[in-house]
């Protein structure tokens, strides 16, 4: 068990990191917000990084990843609400448990979608997120603390710097040692060539389903972390859009780059946010004009990665 | 007898659905041949057609077959255009930059065409040219739009087959489609297939863009996004690639919507036509009329 | 001891009948030739015995076992490696994980070891890659190992795609065409790998050839096939005679 002895460098940088973002954020020299999207900016670097597995790693392209990050965080809120969680320690099951739930579902949905390839996995995960957000539209019809399209309200807010910064981190260094693993190899293996893959006695179908619920795990953390951060959810916030949102930050942090997916990350959230508070109100929509711009151009001039390069 | 004639209403309805979604699902399965692309701009091609009508029919004063001429030479030059500016540069990437660069088009041209200044994000009712008519056929009704959904539907399906069948044009996109390659060494210009290929397929969408808006009249900019995709799955249905698969799928599609809607519950719609979706690329991934292909 | 029997195999797609009623053996310590013009259902019977396409007919006995229905990722398990016809590398990955990988997939730590680091992860870990080292030596692929596959040149790459196979340890070898768009040059040094492979491991081995002068150089035994179906069987000696092989080979290179 080297775990940590080998992660010393990282969970050291780690540490100082933490202190002074405690420093900044306890003697209020920044914004309420500017904390808001700090922790929002680690959510959405586990949730990439989710992605980045599944597509980047594994090249299993998947434009329904919003839709995992959406079932992780209904699923904690209805816990955490129907269980009366308000504390961190009592949290960390109902996590684990939204992680679990969404990594079962991609399990179960991956099954048969898996077998397919590039742009018919595409349509099938995309089929599976509009699905989630019918669903999702119409939760009320389950049950009424869903709130189906009137939004999931009265969340408790648990998520804070701690949680939000260290469990990125551990699942970070936990992906990583994956990564740098046979399973990792493997699924790099599947991404280069399926047939060699089962050629040398790698079982795709496995090794691909395990990516990919391993990705839907960070996206549901993710989404656990998010939900009691904002403490409000509504179906929109899981639609393409937000898919469209992680497979930006994949492509631009590197397609298998988890250095990468980080910067990207954080570029991304700062980016977008950074437009809320400099544009109008109106003028923000524009946003969706140029967002689709930049990919194309993305994947004209850079299709595997920005900062990293990726392949 | 209620029921029969309950039924035969319906089938009526999701005919008319279903045409529109065969219009729709031809453009992706003829652009699926030549191309290996899902053209996710395809369905937004037919929200554009939609859109050029309204403004011929709202503020020019001209005949009906001269809208429908107008808006089909519009968006076969926006279908032109974007595969000239946005997919030809990517021609030899891998197919998922061309599929992600396919996502970006459609979403640039929902959010650009929603500007305050060009279409908004809001719907927009879309004058008929023509008042509605009910004809009564004692077991069920047909209007006077339903008619015409079929008779432009069934005359664009004649001239698509005669173009694709009984033409050099036709042979060349089938050439294309079987084998690019090939093709090219036979002395066809692959360029100017793929070209046609577009212009066609976004001329009937702009066809199926006008049928739709007479028969729901409200558009709005995001209107091609689900019509779009379950003309898709219509094509996947029928078997992608093949131009008769489209046309029965679509059909297909365009009931099974009406029927869920009729007799289960207008919300349950869409999911029922994911998870049709799912169960043909589960049992048949080539579709009605594709055939099983081994790898290797 | 026979290693490999095939007994009236099967195989159409569609209107072809691409492996026709084939039967041969190959036993162990052998080596197999098999040739016959383009098309003739060489490949078919590769990717029959590996699983990648299902007979219609026939069985298929590894050390009598019947493998005619298992999974293509199952055989190297078994102990059967192949190499493919238009070469099968991991492009993008580096020479050195090419060939760690299938070592790897012989066995290993489970998820567990790899996330929380445990001995068994490192001990495996240092072992496969000693390994794999050798590997790369044996094939004169030294210096090369942080180099992505793709950029090799194609001998090279070759090379490579044998070292993976060797990996798995396998008991039974089947090679296609690995002489394809080779100078005679390379070509001589293909002969001399492949000797040197038959005498450092104790390998079964069925090879595809085009190259005659290749197959019949290392064959024991020589299986002639032409539409589908067996027309000749024996050694290199004998088959060259066979009017048979002769008819079928008109128009191509001479024997
Ligand atoms: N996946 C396939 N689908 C259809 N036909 C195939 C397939 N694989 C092989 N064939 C056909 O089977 C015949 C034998 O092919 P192959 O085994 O590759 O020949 P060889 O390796 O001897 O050159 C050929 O006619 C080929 O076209
Ligand atoms: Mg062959």
């Amino acid at each position: 068990m080297k775990f940590f002895w080998e992660a010393r460098k990282v969970i050291l940088l780690a540490v100082l990191i933490y202190l002074v973002l405690k420093a900044v954020f306890g003697f209020q020299l920044l914004s309420q917000y500017i904390e808001q999207i700090t922790l929002f900016s680690f959510i959405v670097i586990l949730t990439s990084l989710g992605l980045n597995v599944i597509y980047g790693y594994t090249g299993q392209f998947s434009l329904g990843h919003a839709a995992f990050y959406g079932i992780g965080a209904y699923v904690s809120a209805y816990l955490s609400k129907s269980l009366g969680v308000d504390g961190i320690l009592g949290f960390m099951p109902v996590l684990f448990l939204s992680g679990v739930g969404a990594g079962l579902v991609g399990y179960l949905i991956g099954i048969p979608i898996l077998r397919l390839r590039d742009d018919f996995l595409a349509i099938a995960t995309l089929g599976f997120g509009t699905l989630v957000r019918v669903i999702l539209d119409n939760s009320d019809r389950f049950s009424e603390v869903l709130g189906g399209s009137r939004g999931f309200v009265g969340i408790p807010r648990i998520t804070n710097l701690e949680l939000a910064f260290f469990v990125t981190v551990f699942l970070i260094l936990v992906t990583r040692n994956i990564i740098f693993s046979r399973f990792g190899l493997f699924w790099r293996c599947v991404k280069n060539d399926e047939l060699a893959s089962q050629g040398i006695g790698i079982n795709t179908s496995r090794m691909k389903l395990m990516a990919f619920s391993y990705g839907c795990f960070l996206a549901g953390i993710g989404g656990a972390l998010y939900a009691h951060l904002y403490t409000f959810l509504h179906p929109s916030n899981f639609d393409i859009l937000k898919s469209i949102d992680f497979l930006i930050i994949v492509i631009v942090g590197g397609m298998g780059s988890i250095v990468g997916t980080i910067y990207a990350g954080l570029i991304w959230v700062g980016f977008i946010e950074g437009l809320r508070i400099v544009l109008p109100a109106e003028m923000l929509d524009l946003r969706w004009v140029f967002i689709p711009l930049f990919l194309i151009a993305l994947m004209m001039w850079r299709p595997y990665g920005l900062i990293r390069k990726g392949g | 007898m209620e029921t029969i004639s309950y039924l035969l209403q319906q089938c009526v309805n999701g005919l008319q659905l279903g045409a529109v979604y065969a219009l729709i699902a031809l453009g992706y399965t003829m652009v699926y041949g030549v191309l290996r692309l899902i053209n996710f701009a395809h369905g937004d091609i037919f929200m554009l057609g939609a859109f050029i009508a309204y403004y011929l029919i709202s503020k020019f004063d001209i005949p009906i077959y001269l809208v429908f001429a107008i808006t089909m030479v519009c968006t076969a030059a926006a279908g032109y255009i974007i595969e000239k500016v946005a997919y030809k540069p990517l021609r030899n990437a891998p197919r998922i930059s061309l599929l992600i660069t396919a996502v970006g088009v459609s979403l640039f041209l929902e959010y650009f065409l929603s500007l305050k200044f060009l279409f908004t994000a809001n719907y927009i009712g879309f004058p008929r040219p023509f008042e509605v008519q009910v004809y009564d056929l004692s077991l069920f009704t047909v209007t006077n739009i339903q008619l015409i959904i079929f008779a432009v539907t069934a005359v664009s399906l004649v001239l698509l087959f005669l173009l694709i069948y009984k033409t050099k044009y036709g042979k060349a996109m089938r050439a294309v489609s079987y084998d690019q390659e090939v093709a090219a060494l036979m002395g066809i210009n692959i360029d100017a297939t793929i070209s046609l290929t577009f212009i066609v397929g976004a001329a009937l969408a702009g066809v199926g863009g006008i049928l739709y808006s007479i028969a729901y009249p409200q558009i709005n900019v995001f209107m091609g996004i689900m019509p779009g995709i379950k003309s898709f799955i219509a094509a996947v249905l029928g078997g992608i690639g093949i131009i008769h698969g489209a046309v029965l799928g679509g059909l297909v599609i365009g009931m099974s919507e009406v029927f869920v809607s009729g007799f289960l519950s207008s919300t349950f719609r869409d999911g029922v036509i994911f998870i049709i979706l799912f169960l043909v690329l589960l049992l048949k991934p080539s579709g009605i009329f594709g055939k099983r292909i081994e790898k290797v | 001891m026979k290693a490999l029997a095939i007994e009236g195999l099967e195989k159409g797609f569609g209107g072809v009948r691409a492996v026709d009623g084939i039967s041969f053996s190959v036993e162990e310590g052998e080596t197999v030739g098999i040739i016959g013009p383009n098309g003739a259902g060489k490949t078919t019977v590769f990717n029959l015995i590996t699983g990648f396409y299902r007979p219609d007919r026939g069985k298929i006995l590894f050390y009598d076992k019947n493998i005619a229905h298992l999974p293509p990722h199952k055989l190297p398990r078994l102990g059967i490696a192949r190499t493919f016809q238009n070469l099968r590398l991991f492009g993008k990955l580096t020479v050195f994980e090419n060939v760690l990988s299938a070592v790897l997939v012989r066995g290993g730590y489970n998820l567990l070891s790899a996330v929380f680091r445990s001995t068994d992860y490192f001990v495996t870990e240092s072992k496969a890659e000693e390994k794999a080292r050798k590997l790369i030596e044996f094939f004169n692929l030294t210096g090369k190992e942080d180099q992505a596959a793709e950029n090799l040149p194609y001998g090279e790459q070759r090379r490579l795609e044998l070292a993976r196979a060797l990996a798995l340890e396998p008991k039974l070898l089947l090679v296609d065409e690995p002489g394809a768009g080779m100078n005679p040059i390379e070509i001589q040094g293909l002969v001399q790998t492949m000797n040197e492979v038959k005498r450092r491991f104790s390998l079964t081995i069925v090879i595809i050839e085009h190259q005659m002068g290749l197959v019949m150089n290392i064959s024991d035994k020589i299986v002639v096939m032409d539409f589908g179906e067996k027309i000749a069987e024996g050694t290199p000696e004998q088959v060259k005679k066979d009017k048979k092989v002769i008819e079928a080979y008109l128009g191509e290179e001479p024997l």
